[in-house]
């Protein structure tokens, strides 16, 4: 029975994890300009933001 | 400069041309040392854009960085030292984007932080019911579990489940509360209601050590009414910042002559009457005016619908909206701004948006009639199942089905998921949806007005042929340094190339230059020496031979006869309504195949008509760009306005299209009869889905879980049926 409650404590640290990324993506501005990054990308000149 | 293509490079955008100048320093920001400033930019739509765009403003002197955002059009640019921020435009303009300065006391922030507050919280709700599942899903398939295990497993749940609704739900019961307290019930109220009751009591279950909990069911329906809810505030946003660029788009800045003499940039809204300003070729008359110096020429289409320029005289009144064509014109304001033609337009557009709201949130409307009955039941189901000696619990466990099974989700999304798949739709076709109900009112239109200038026709005047190339080549020298719309025919009609040396502007005129050493003139006929002519002509003379004459009319848009033929197909009535003369109303009438039409018809009886149309009856759909359609669009029952028209118009209208075609306008009507079905289908199948599912739950035969999965299952044949609209194909289709 033990071996859920690990398996329990994973998945939820995986959750908290994935919910960690999430809000440094958004905070990081990464949904700010979907079609820009998008173009960015085929670029070759482009240059990271400087900040 | 080098020969760039003017524009964006890909050549599937038109590049913004009659850019119209204004001096962005008043909405420059400093912070320690650094400016900045942010742009709203027209015309830049792809990669090659962007890189154009950064690489020219990031070489001006200065510039630390320079970032094109591409999904809402703005250029954010920081600099140090004195750069003039004028420069930054003109560099823009100069590659053949529009730019306008966007004030920074006019945020759309709050929109902002709202859809991002909406899509944390569907984030977590959505994390929070898997987590809650897998802890939960397995005692309902393991009945013979002990107690203590499940209490343990009730307990885990509850520690995912409690804080994440907490955190999710807080939208939901903010928006009940604030309900609550204007005394009414919005949608809001029995969600917030579910909610708290299945967690409270799920609570006391498992204290009690009871068997079933129903944690998992509180976090589902969060998610499932949250999605609905971020794309509804996604929409609302972006109709939101497209409007707020255009009203960018308006001249804010004007430049003031102080008691010494002084020029100074300012807000327009800083202006008060009696001061002067001066006014430079290209801008555009942010207030009311008298002319007390200078000469120049004025295009006044934006007020009276007029394409041809006129000249200015001394003491001449000019209303804003106005722009100054050749020469810098010194004028004494007349008005504040706030109390100018433009803002009295703009406070007729706001009557007329208010009459519309009535429209508003369909949704809500349904929900006050559908709560206090789900309130009902639900209290009804509590009592009835007490009365026939259920315990408690049992009876607060039915209610709770009751109050979850018929969540208003599928009434929630039937309209926001419709109204984004067909704007998406709508977008991918260069028209641009202002608001999500505006395709509720353009789908039942059956009468369509439209304006000629600019909205049938091009609005721009076009060179007739008939004339020599290699005059035009000659001409076209002189006409690329004037801003006069016949001088843009020519250049459009020419290319790009060089410029005539020591050119000289005469305003109201003409221009005159040394093309190989021989004196080259271009402008009206007397200025030209050519004898008797006609004012829509433009005569070109280079010394040692004949003056030549270059013709000008304003071309209808190539399909404006296919679309009207469309429209009527459809079951629509349509009629041209013009302030232009009869003469050429009639000709555009016959061209477009209209039979119904009217010429001369100032702004106020447009608005007039419109209002004796639908007074009988008719639900009118406006097309038209002009200041003189504003009122009218306003007051309409649905409006679309051409790409080309002037700000307060676009502000006024539900959409908004671009490109050359007007096959935009049958596009957006058979779209949105599309979305009207979809969305009556839906709310169709919600309704059916709670008849059958309500006497389910009162009869006390589903748990919540099952309630919640139900309401799931029709929320997502709801969202299927809503992106069946995506996939359909339409009559008329560009590719």
């Amino acid at each position: 029975m033990s071996v859920l409650l690990y398996m329990i404590a994973a998945a939820l640290g995986l959750a908290i994890l994935a919910l960690a990324g999430f809000l440094w993506a958004l905070r990081s501005g990464q949904f700010e300009d979907p079609a820009g990054a998008a173009w960015r990308a085929l670029n070759d000149e482009d240059h990271p933001a400087r900040e | 400069m080098s020969v760039v293509a003017a524009g964006c490079p890909s050549r599937l955008t038109p590049p913004e041309t009659g850019s119209v100048a204004s001096n962005p320093a008043p909405f420059v920001t400093e912070r320690g040392g650094r400016s900045a400033l942010d742009i709203v930019v027209r015309g830049a739509s792809c990669g090659g854009c962007l890189a154009k765009i950064e690489k020219a403003v990031g070489q001006l002197d200065g510039v630390q960085s320079a970032r094109l955002n591409l999904s809402n059009g703005r250029l954010h640019v920081e600099w140090i030292g004195k750069l003039d921020p004028r420069r930054i435009t003109d560099t823009l303009t100069g590659l053949g984007y529009g730019a306008a300065a966007l004030d920074p006391g006019n945020p759309d922030k709050t929109y902002a932080r709202t859809e991002r507050r909406l899509l944390i919280a569907l984030v977590v709700a959505g994390l929070a019911t898997v987590n809650v599942m897998v802890v939960a899903e397995p005692l309902w398939f393991s009945p013979d579990v002990d107690a203590a295990t499940r209490t343990l497993f009730h307990w885990l749940s509850a520690l995912i489940a409690i804080p994440a609704s907490a955190f999710c739900g807080l939208p939901f019961f903010e928006s009940a509360i604030s309900s609550l307290q204007r005394g009414r019930l919005n949608m809001d109220v029995p969600i917030s209601l579910a909610v708290i009751l299945a967690i409270g009591l799920s609570v006391y279950e498992t204290i009690r050590g009871g068997e079933h909990a129903y944690f998992d069911a509180s976090v589902m329906l969060l998610f499932f009414l949250l999605i609905g809810r971020f794309l509804d505030a996604r929409l609302r946003r972006r109709a939101y910042a497209a409007a707020n660029a255009l009203a960018a788009m308006q001249t804010s800045s004007v430049t003031r002559i102080d008691g010494k003499g002084a020029a100074e940039a300012v807000k327009a809204s800083d202006i008060k009457p009696g001061e002067i300003l001066l006014l430079t070729a290209g801008e555009r008359l942010a207030v009311d005016a008298e002319v007390i110096g200078g000469e120049s020429d004025i295009d006044q289409r934006l007020v009276t619908g007029e394409v041809e320029p006129v000249a200015s005289f001394q003491g001449q009144t000019l209303h804003a909206g106005a722009i100054n064509l050749s020469g810098a014109l010194r004028v004494r304001a007349l008005a504040p701004a706030s109390r100018s033609l433009m803002a009295d337009v703009s406070r007729l557009l706001e009557a007329g948006e208010q009459k519309k709201s009535a429209y508003r949130r369909i949704a809500d409307k349904a929900a006050e009639a559908y709560v206090p009955q789900v309130h009902a039941a639900a209290l009804l189901a509590f009592i009835g199942w007490l009365l026939f000696g259920a315990t408690v619990e049992h009876a607060a466990f039915v209610a709770i089905t009751v109050l979850i099974i018929t969540c208003p989700c599928a009434i929630g999304l039937a309209a926001p998921l419709v109204q984004v798949v067909a704007a998406g739709r709508l977008f991918q076709r260069g028209v641009f949806l202002a608001s999500g109900d505006a395709l509720e009112r353009i789908a039942t239109a059956d009468h369509v007005i439209f304006d000629k200038t600019g909205t049938l026709t091009l609005g721009d005047p076009v060179l007739v042929s008939g004339y020599s190339p290699g005059d035009l080549e000659l001409a076209a020298r002189l006409a690329r340094a004037s801003r006069h719309p016949f001088s843009r025919a020519i250049v459009a009609a020419a290319g790009t190339g060089s410029i005539a040396a020591s050119i000289k502007e005469h305003p109201g005129r003409g221009v005159s230059g040394m093309i190989d050493g021989r004196l080259a003139r271009l402008g009206s006929v007397d200025f030209v020496g050519a004898g008797a002519g006609h004012s829509s002509e433009l005569w070109f003379a280079i010394e040692g031979s004949a003056p030549v004459c270059f013709r000008f009319e304003d071309r209808i848009r190539p399909d404006a006869a296919a679309t009207v033929r469309r429209l009527q197909q459809m079951g629509l009535s349509v009629e041209l309504l013009s302030g232009d003369g009869h003469e050429r109303v009639g000709a555009a009438a016959a061209e477009a195949g209209i039979t119904v039409w009217t010429a001369a018809a100032a702004p106020m009886s447009k608005a007039a008509h419109l209002e004796e149309l639908q007074t009988r009856g008719r639900r009118v759909l406006m097309v038209g760009d002009g200041l003189n359609d504003a009122a009218a669009l306003a007051g309409a029952h649905a409006s679309i306005a051409p790409g080309g028209a002037v700000d307060v118009s676009r502000l006024a209208s539900d959409c908004v299209f671009s490109g050359e075609t007007l096959a935009a306008v049958a596009d957006v009507i058979t779209i949105a009869r599309q979305a009207r079905s979809r969305m009556r289908e839906n709310f169709a199948f919600a309704a059916l889905y709670n008849f059958v599912a309500i006497p389910v739950a009162l009869a006390g035969w589903a748990t919540p879980l099952v309630a919640a999965a139900a309401m799931s299952a029709s929320s997502a044949v709801v969202t299927l049926n809503a992106l069946r609209l995506s996939g359909a194909g339409t009559p008329g289709d560009p590719r």
